[in-house]
């Protein structure tokens, strides 16, 4: 009775060397020059490259509607970063990664994760190399937090110990606790926790920081730059600007199921074309008449938007466009109530490429 | 052996998660052995009770009951006649008594009650005697109550195949429904975990759950009861974990699908109802009219009870239960097939 589980072992041992060596040593053809979608980074299969997906599409039936929630969408993850999906709630960023992590098959399209495809018989070798936390996982609550990890520990070959996984997460005190006794942060550290405890080269984090407080906030953003810094490349989605200017390398702009952007928050804000922001409203009993076109004239001035009480302009020389902003608004017999001025964020990124605020949603 | 570790280690957390829930623990083993204290006092003092009857007040009653009153057997309840007819109308008493013209007495019953026209019967015989009426040969009484033949020792084993039906499928239809609901399913599908083994253990952690379940109330009812166990533990373990395995399907097919814990539970009272009424839980299935037998001896628990009964109760061997072994295993058979195939882990 005792050989068969021994022979079956071996067995799947040796399968599984044969699979991982096979996927490890994927050699992609030197340049598969995908058509360039107007981004700056090729579409190539390369051992740099953790994720390659290419032209997802992903449509799905909801009571009567059609629901499209992914169109076209295309994302290179280096190895190594820590890449940001940003997007307002409902613009495909937990499609895509549960795409990505091969729990949603795409409706078409292409996806490369750490040189190998879903679906091609690699599938256990590949969840072995990578580690996920859904948006939303309730443990058992019953069970306690060492319990939970040295179970999860157990479904991979090589993985941490328990004791290194609570330590990663700071969650020490928490260790002999119930599931049931820990506050929101605690369990989404727990929830990384279980991502990181198999030593994956690949993390999808989604959304991990939602509905968390600023201090469990900051605790979780330690707990990723830690990740990070140890050379794992870690994909995470948000939908909070300032986690995603702070914590990633690169950023993609997700909006209705397409990246409308991708680059370095730095690159990004840049490309507004200014990198200032000046913000003002003006008291409504003045008949002023002022549109947003009657700013786009004056110096230094790139962009503006109208806002619920004023105006937002993206200028490159603050010095330059004050001066004129309040000598115009004189001049109309306008009165201001109001001026800030500040950098440019993620956020006005975003507005400038669906002309909608991420905050709104 | 790492391949096995992580099926251990999930069977032991859902060993964990039930011990550490007094609510479960409370309806596996207290409720069934509530049960069986309640219906085992209800149904094992109902040999050589007395019988309770109405006199109508008057001069008959009062020779009724100088007839009666050194015969433990019946109890005489005097009443005026319109209370004694009340009562007899609201079925508190079976029979009335009361004068006749004839200078004899008249009986007040309802005929289409059996236990009216037993007791009318009785009382006649009794008073009859009382008046001097002579038997025309002696009778004898032989009260006859053996161990197995009681009301409690056929209930016992129902009771035992109705909790393995509702171990198994409120222990895994219930637990994978709220494992999905809680994104748990996703969780661990997104690790290198094999379903088979996650499945496996599901079943499994039910396969250790049913043991101290059977036993537990048998060996109580043993004690307290005098319930035989007169077949063999093995067999009766055997029997069991067949019965446990054709639940484990039945549970595993009804959580196939179920997104939501209401429609769990729908589905689940909806398999579990005909078995309650029909599988002969607390009364013999054989009272069913012929038409609906082929029905409910191709259920599940119908089979399991009769070869726990036969086992427990007669001391057969596992192997004479051919009929029960064999649709035990179809339906397990069955709906493992069909549930691994129509299985939604997201």
């Amino acid at each position: 009775m005792e050989v068969l589980p021994n022979l079956a072992c071996v067995g799947s041992s040796l399968l599984n060397l044969f699979w991982s060596q096979r996927c490890r040593t994927y050699h992609a053809p030197p340049v598969v020059a995908w058509p360039d979608s107007g981004q700056n980074e090729l579409f190539t299969f390369s051992m740099d490259h953790a994720i390659v997906c290419r032209n997802l599409y992903k449509r799905h039936q909801d009571g009567n509607k059609v629901v499209d929630a992914l169109n076209g969408l295309n994302l290179v993850v280096r190895s190594g970063e820590c890449f940001g999906l940003l997007g307002p709630n409902g613009a495909g960023k937990t499609t895509t990664v549960e795409i990505l992590e091969g729990l949603l098959p795409p409706t078409s399209g292409e996806v490369e994760i750490l040189g190998c495809r879903w679906g091609t018989g690699q599938d256990q070798q590949l969840r072995e190399r990578i580690g996920i936390t859904l948006q939303e996982t309730r443990f058992q609550e019953k069970l306690k937090v060492w319990e939970i990890l040295e179970l999860f520990r157990s479904f991979y070959t090589q993985a941490m110990t328990t004791e290194q996984a609570i330590a990663t997460v700071a969650l020490e005190e928490k260790e002999d606790s119930w599931v049931r006794d820990l506050s929101g942060g605690q369990r989404q550290r727990l929830a990384v926790a279980t991502a990181l405890i198999g030593e994956p080269e690949l993390l999808f984090l989604d959304e991990p920081t939602t509905g968390l407080d600023p201090q469990a906030r900051r605790r979780l953003w330690d707990v990723i730059r830690d990740l990070r810094e140890r050379g794992r490349t870690v994909l995470i989605t948000t939908h909070y600007m300032d986690e995603a200017e702070k914590l990633c390398d690169r950023v993609a702009v997700v909006d209705q199921g397409k990246v409308m952007a991708e680059g370095s928050p730095n690159q990004l804000i840049s490309q507004l074309g200014g990198e200032h922001i000046i913000e003002f409203s003006l008291e409504t009993n003045g008949a002023n008449g002022l549109q947003p076109h009657d700013f786009l004239a004056l110096p230094a001035v790139i962009r503006a938007v109208k806002e619920a009480e004023g105006f937002l302009l993206t200028v490159t020389q603050p010095h330059l466009a004050i001066p004129a902003v309040l000598e115009l608004v004189d001049r109309r017999n306008g009165k201001l109530n109001s001026l800030t001025t500040r950098h440019a964020n993620l956020e006005d990124v975003f507005v400038s490429l669906t002309g909608r605020f991420l905050r709104d949603d | 052996m790492t391949s096995l570790r992580p099926i251990i280690l999930l069977v032991v957390s859902n060993l964990k998660t039930f011990l550490r829930e007094p609510e479960a623990i409370f309806w596996t083993y207290v409720f069934p052995l509530l049960m069986v204290i309640g219906l085992g006092i209800a149904f094992s003092s109902s040999t050589g009770q007395s019988i309770w009857f109405d006199a109508i007040e008057g001069e008959a009653a009062d020779r009724i009951v100088s007839a009666l009153q050194d015969n433990p057997s019946f109890q005489v309840i005097v009443n005026s006649e319109k209370v004694a007819f009340a009562r007899l109308r609201k079925n508190r008493t079976p029979v009335v008594v009361g004068p006749s013209d004839e200078g004899g007495y008249a009986y007040y019953f309802d005929t289409s009650n059996p236990e009216a026209r037993a007791a009318q019967a009785v009382i006649d015989d009794a008073l009859q005697r009382a008046a001097g009426r002579k038997d025309a040969f002696p009778a004898k009484e032989v009260i006859i109550e053996t161990p197995g033949s009681r009301y409690v020792d056929f209930l016992v084993p129902g009771l035992i195949g109705m909790n393995l039906m509702g171990g198994g499928m409120w222990g895994i239809g219930y637990v994978l429904v709220d494992m999905r609901i809680k994104k748990l399913l996703k969780r661990l599908l997104a690790t290198p975990l094999r379903r088979s083994h996650f499945l496996l253990s599901v079943v499994g952690t039910r396969l250790v759950f049913f043991i101290p379940e059977v036993f537990f109330l048998l060996i109580f009812a043993h004690l307290i009861f005098d319930v035989p166990i007169r077949g063999s533990v093995l067999a009766i373990t055997a029997m069991s974990f067949l019965g446990s395995l054709a639940f484990a399907g039945l549970g595993l097919l009804s959580a196939s699908r179920a997104q939501r814990i209401e429609t769990i539970s729908g589905i689940m009272n909806v398999i579990m109802l005909p078995m309650w009424l029909f599988s002969g839980i607390f009364f013999t299935s054989e009272r069913f009219p012929g038409f609906l037998q082929p029905m409910i001896q191709a259920l599940p628990l119908t089979q399991l009870n009769n070869g726990l009964r036969a086992i427990i109760l007669e001391g057969d061997s596992l192997f004479s239960q051919v009929l029960p072994i064999s649709i035990l295993l179809a339906w397990s058979a069955v709906t493992f097939v069909l549930a691994l195939r129509w299985f939604r882990w997201g």
